[in-house]
């Protein structure tokens, strides 16, 4: 663990210091405040009456015994609601083809997903709320219900919206080069097909929401736990008819997003147009058993993939055919079209490839929604890339750690485009594989290995190169039509205490991004930490900006905070130079007070400063105005993306009785440009790749032939647990992206991008002496066993 | 995720208890450490018009010796089996369970009697009782009766209580001298429903397997004891056991069903591999820990 050097007293250089994150000591003694805790007058409360089937048919509801029950308020069908929302399309326009159907809060006329909300009913409290969602009926006529993605395109599937035709949402072709004459010269043809299960985010505070209609002044406020407070904005403001300004979305503390927490979903919708029904305010806390049903989906890939090989390992070629299956619907506002989209984009990224083809197909099937969840697209990009080159360099009888140093992009090929169109600014793969092999011990570690097996005991090494997309641009989904800021503003100003306020559009979910905004304001303001606080996550006071996804946090809203600190710091010192009778360019802010530039000398405090600006201000020449405030924007330029590097590596044991797997320790060294503060990028590191462990070995929603949902509670879904996590061994290697004054990338996903690879391939290390391989996650004993022979 | 409405009486005698469970029939439900039960009603999974609560019922949380064996009232909680220096040496397989029961929160509120009268197939504690040849000591309005382990689990959440009825004490027999005992399953991640699960007790005269009782759990729909297995290792002798002739006859006699996460296939082969592991753990040669 990263902690202060107390020896090394942080003298105002913040950035690159492990700070501890501001609000853990607050969060971890239940301090927290999150939507659930924030008390309302008059609040009402919502439970949904859930589609029991895949696909059927509302023949009729009877909510006439829910209404009598006494603390009932309220009992609504989606055709009650249709005319309170106007429904939304999850399309955008730089997806062509993409198609989705029109969605309302609640299913009208047909339910499409197992869990899909088709009544609502208000209750004085959750849990008269649900007594009366028991004694609604709703007859069904079962309809057909389409699960498999691949039977989804069966010429005899039924069509799960007619009016769309077929189950085919989107299909794309990306590439460049020969591929073919590629294969013909290959000298090992490595193909596999690989199978990525469905998970889900599983966040520690589930979707939470209280919205509250004034109807006096056609307002909203919403209360809400989500990423994007702006986007969420937007959409209610245009899906119920108000003015923007008229809709406040607050973000409290909110605990955990991994990306599910910035989709439109019914249920927080139905809420809103409750809370406009009713002029009251209306909560919906999702409990355990819907967030599984509702919450979005993730991944859901099966992948047929060849890479053709020289004789020497290098890469000749990639062709990748991946078929997604996204539920019912293209999530709205941002699509389900982004993850197979990056999945197949990113194939084969790290490395000097000159032919790909990949095709990309995603198809409609009655499950719950799959959208953009922590790594989009890159576990299966990176997994199928790296699973397929082990797969080479073993019938070449390459060491893995030596085909991925003779493939990489090299540091003299930069600026480098790959085969799909991204373009990388600068990435540093083989410092990172040097940097890993000596971390693990690589040699060493072989040795270990061949001496375990001669005992029986079959241990793996897998590795896994990976590159993020971070701090996305326009290109994102603000070309498409979306109405997402790719820019993040900060407004900051210094009161009379001296103390600094910053208020910054980028938000906080737990991960530390307003530790990091003070870090970059106190550094380039010149005062002590502890000074400064951050406010992050209400419409109505933060400037306007993306917030918080696609690890965009600290590489586009540290910049902006950078910017609006260094334009304060200029009017607080024409102030200073004002009433030190002295020229600004002399001065500095140094330890919060204004300094000499040369010497050092302390000349006032800040508080002094203050002081006399907002209360004094008679001593001051009669044409001068302090500024004591900035503000600033800031917009990724440069590059579409800023991507990071970097590899991981998984040692495990592999009980080739049992089939389980025994992880026992993990390395990544990753490259997010320059690292604000160690200590938060190691947690989002360690976060990403347990969440990445717990996709390649437990998590899985399960369902029935029928399309039933098999695992409602957290004893069937298995999500990874202190007990069985490795040690996870970091190293940094610090390429600063020169398209920003503060050179940060992100570094939100890079740990779930490439811990499944690297799981893989060390299971797959581990069966060699078996020539047994697993592809299709998560790794359980039964997989491990069927592909040992042994059942 | 809120139950649905429903009544709760901490009841302080038999009698009460006899008079609300006959009143209220089926609606009525008993609630130990409520660690299945207070979910199940959560997901409105269990709907009882009204909790009968057994914890002030006096006599029901003491572990003692008694002439017939070491005696566990049914309200004793799975930490207090842990800690318990009773059990520990006269039922070393009961403390050697615990750990393997879900986690620490769990086991400070479930209890033993709870556990039996749930009869979760999957559940560890059933099949240690039937390795134990625990007896289980049932009241009702018609009074006492004391079955076996063995006749007691019938079925997934099936066991031979009575309407009214519930466990107030569970009798493990005095262990002859020899006797080695071990617990173990198969798990993903500690804590969890377990894969397959066996609990061994096997008793030595001299170096010879002169008794034998295999159970295990989460194979099929409740615990169960391989007799035939039992059959099969007895006899044997200490530092050379066959174990063919064992799973040979497990295979045989216990049909594993499928769970969520596992094929029947997949769990008749963990079952052998993990009853082949704790036979060689106990009959290899070397000493036992577990008594």
């Amino acid at each position: 663990m990263l902690k202060p050097d107390p020896s090394k007293p942080l003298d105002g250089a913040y950035v690159g210091q492990p700070v501890p994150r501001e609000n853990a000591r607050r969060l971890s003694q239940g301090r927290g405040r999150y939507v659930d805790d924030i008390a309302f007058r008059n609040l009402a409360h919502v439970a949904f009456v859930r589609s029991p089937h895949a696909h059927a048919r509302i023949l009729s509801i009877d909510t006439d015994a829910a209404r009598a029950l006494p603390g009932v308020v309220d009992v609504v069908t989606g055709e009650d609601l249709k005319g309170l929302c106007a429904p939304w399309v999850g399309v955008l326009a730089h997806f062509p083809g993409l198609k989705s159907a029109e969605q309302y809060p609640l299913a009208v006329e047909v339910a499409r997903w197992h869990g899909e909300p088709v009544v609502a009913v208000v209750g004085e409290s959750r849990a008269l709320a649900e007594d009366g969602a028991d004694l609604v009926e709703v007859a069904w006529e079962e309809l057909p219900a389409v699960v498999d993605a691949q039977a989804a395109l069966a010429g005899d599937a039924p069509a799960i919206h007619p009016e769309l035709g077929d189950n085919r949402a989107f299909r794309l072709e990306v590439g460049q080069g020969d591929t073919a004459s590629a294969f013909a010269e290959a000298a090992v043809i490595a193909e596999e097909e690989f199978r990525f299960g469905r998970h889900t985010g599983l966040t520690l505070e589930p979707r939470s929401i209280v919205a509250d209609f004034d109807p006096s002044l056609r307002q909203m406020t919403v209360h809400h736990s989500t990423q994007t407070p702006f986007q969420m904005q937007d959409v209610l403001a245009r899906h119920f008819g108000l003015e923007e300004g008229n809709v406040r979305v607050i973000a409290p503390d909110v605990g955990g997003s991994f990306g599910l927490k910035l989709h439109v979903y019914g249920e927080e919708m139905a809420a809103c147009a409750l809370s406009i029904r009713l002029g009251r305010p209306v909560k919906f806390i999702a409990d355990r058993l819907e967030a599984f049903q509702t919450d979005i989906h993730a991944r859901d890939h099966r992948v047929k993939a060849r890479m053709a090989l020289s004789q020497n390992g290098e890469i000749l070629a990639m062709e990748v055919d991946d078929l997604t299956g996204i539920g019912p619907y293209s999530v709205y506002p941002r699509t389900s079209a982004v993850e197979g989209n990056q999945a197949i984009r990113l194939m084969g990224g790290p490395y000097r490839m000159p032919n790909y083809r990949g095709e990309l197909n995603i198809v409609f099937q009655n499950k719950t929604p799959m959208c953009q969840y922590r790594a989009v697209g890159h576990p299966i990009a990176c997994a199928v890339t790296e699973g397929l080159l082990d797969k080479g360099a073993r019938a070449l009888k390459l060491d893995p750690l030596a085909v991925r140093q003779r493939n990489v992009v090299t540091a003299d090929m930069y600026p480098h485009t790959s085969p799909t169109g991204y373009v990388f600014e600068r990435l540093s793969h083989e410092e990172c594989i040097a940097s890993l092999a000596s971390l693990m011990d690589y040699e060493r570690l072989r040795r270990e290995q061949a001496e375990a097996r001669q005992r029986g005991v079959y241990r793996g090494i897998g590795l896994a190169t990976f590159i993020e997309i971070t701090n996305p641009g326009p290109a994102f989904y603000g070309v498409g039509g979306a109405r997402i800021s790719a820019q993040d503003g900060c407004v900051m100003k210094m009161e009379p205490s001296g103390d600094i306020r910053v208020m910054v559009s980028v938000t906080e979910q737990g991960q530390g991004t307003e530790t990091i905004m003070a870090q970059v304001a106190a550094t380039h303001l010149g005062v002590p930490l502890d000074r400064v606080s951050v406010y992050t996550g209400d419409t109505q006071t933060s400037p306007y900006g993306g917030a918080t996804w696609a690890s965009r946090g600290a590489g586009i809203g540290g910049p902006a905070v950078m910017k609006t600190a260094l334009a304060l710091k200029a009017n607080l010192l024409e102030t200073a130079a004002v009433i030190l009778q002295a020229e600004a360019e002399d001065l500095d802010i140094r330890g919060g007070a204004v300094v000499n530039r040369g010497d050092g000398t302390q000349r006032m405090k800040l508080a002094e400063l203050g002081r006399i600006a907002y209360f004094r201000p008679d001593t001051l020449p009669s044409d001068f105005h302090p500024e004591m405030t900035a503000a600033r924007h800031y917009v990724p330029q440069g590059y579409p993306f800023a991507f990071t590097n970097g590899i991981q590596a998984s040692h495990l044991e592999v009980d080739v009785e049992t089939g389980l797997v025994r992880l026992l320790d993990h390395w990544v060294v990753e490259d997010c440009g320059k690292v604000i503060n160690p200590l938060l990028v190691e947690e989002q590191i360690r976060g990403g790749v347990v969440q990445g462990l717990g996709g390649a070995l437990f998590e899985e929603c399960l369902y029935s032939p029928e399309g039933q949902l098999l695992c409602g509670t957290m004893a069937d879904y298995l999500t990874p647990m202190a007990g069985e996590m490795p040690d996870i061994h970091m190293a940094h290697v610090e390429t600063p992206t020169l398209t920003s004054p503060l050179g940060a990338k992100g570094v939100g996903e890079a740990g779930t991008a490439a811990a499944p690879a690297a799981v893989m391939n060390a299971i797959n290390d581990a069966l060699a002496p078996f020539s047994a391989e697993v592809t299709q996650m998560p790794f359980t004993p039964e997989r491990i066993l069927t592909a040992l022979g042994k059942v | 995720m809120k139950a649905a409405p429903f009544d709760y009486v901490r009841v302080s005698s038999l009698d009460e208890l006899g008079e609300l469970a006959a009143a209220y029939g089926d609606d009525a439900q008993v609630i130990a450490g409520g660690q299945s039960l207070v979910p199940a009603m959560a997901m409105r999974m269990a709907r009882p018009k009204l909790l009968l609560d057994l914890c002030d019922l006096p006599g029901l949380a003491d572990i003692r010796l008694t002439p017939e064996g070491l005696e566990i009232g049914a309200m004793v909680r799975y930490f207090e089996l842990a800690a318990s220096p009773l059990v520990a040496a006269h039922a070393p397989l009961v403390s050697a369970a615990v750990p393997l029961i879900a986690h620490e929160a769990i086991r400070s509120r479930g209890t033993l009697g709870g556990n039996l009268a749930h009869a979760d197939p999957a559940s560890e504690m059933p099949a240690v009782m039937l390795a134990l040849g625990a007896v289980i000591t049932i009241a009702g309005s018609n009074g006492a009766r004391r079955i076996p382990a063995a006749e007691f689990f019938i079925g997934t959440y099936e066991t031979a209580l009575r309407p009214g009825e519930i466990i107030t004490a569970i009798t493990l027999p005095a262990a002859p001298v020899g006797r080695r005992g071990a617990i173990d399953e198969v798990v993903r991640r500690s804590g969890d429903y377990a894969a397959v699960g066996a609990a061994f007790a096997i008793d030595l005269e001299g170096e010879t397997v002169a008794g034998a009782r295999l159970a295990f759990f989460a194979v099929c729909e409740r615990a169960v004891l391989a007799e035939k297995a039992a059959a099969a290792l007895c006899g044997q002798r200490l530092g050379h056991v066959d174990p063919a002739p064992v799973l040979d006859a497990l295979a045989e006699e216990i049909t594993p069903v499928a769970d969520l996460h596992n094929r029947a296939e997949t769990k008749r082969h963990l079952m052998k591999v993990l009853a082949g592991r704790l036979l060689q753990r106990l009959l290899s040669g070397e000493k036992s820990t577990h008594g």
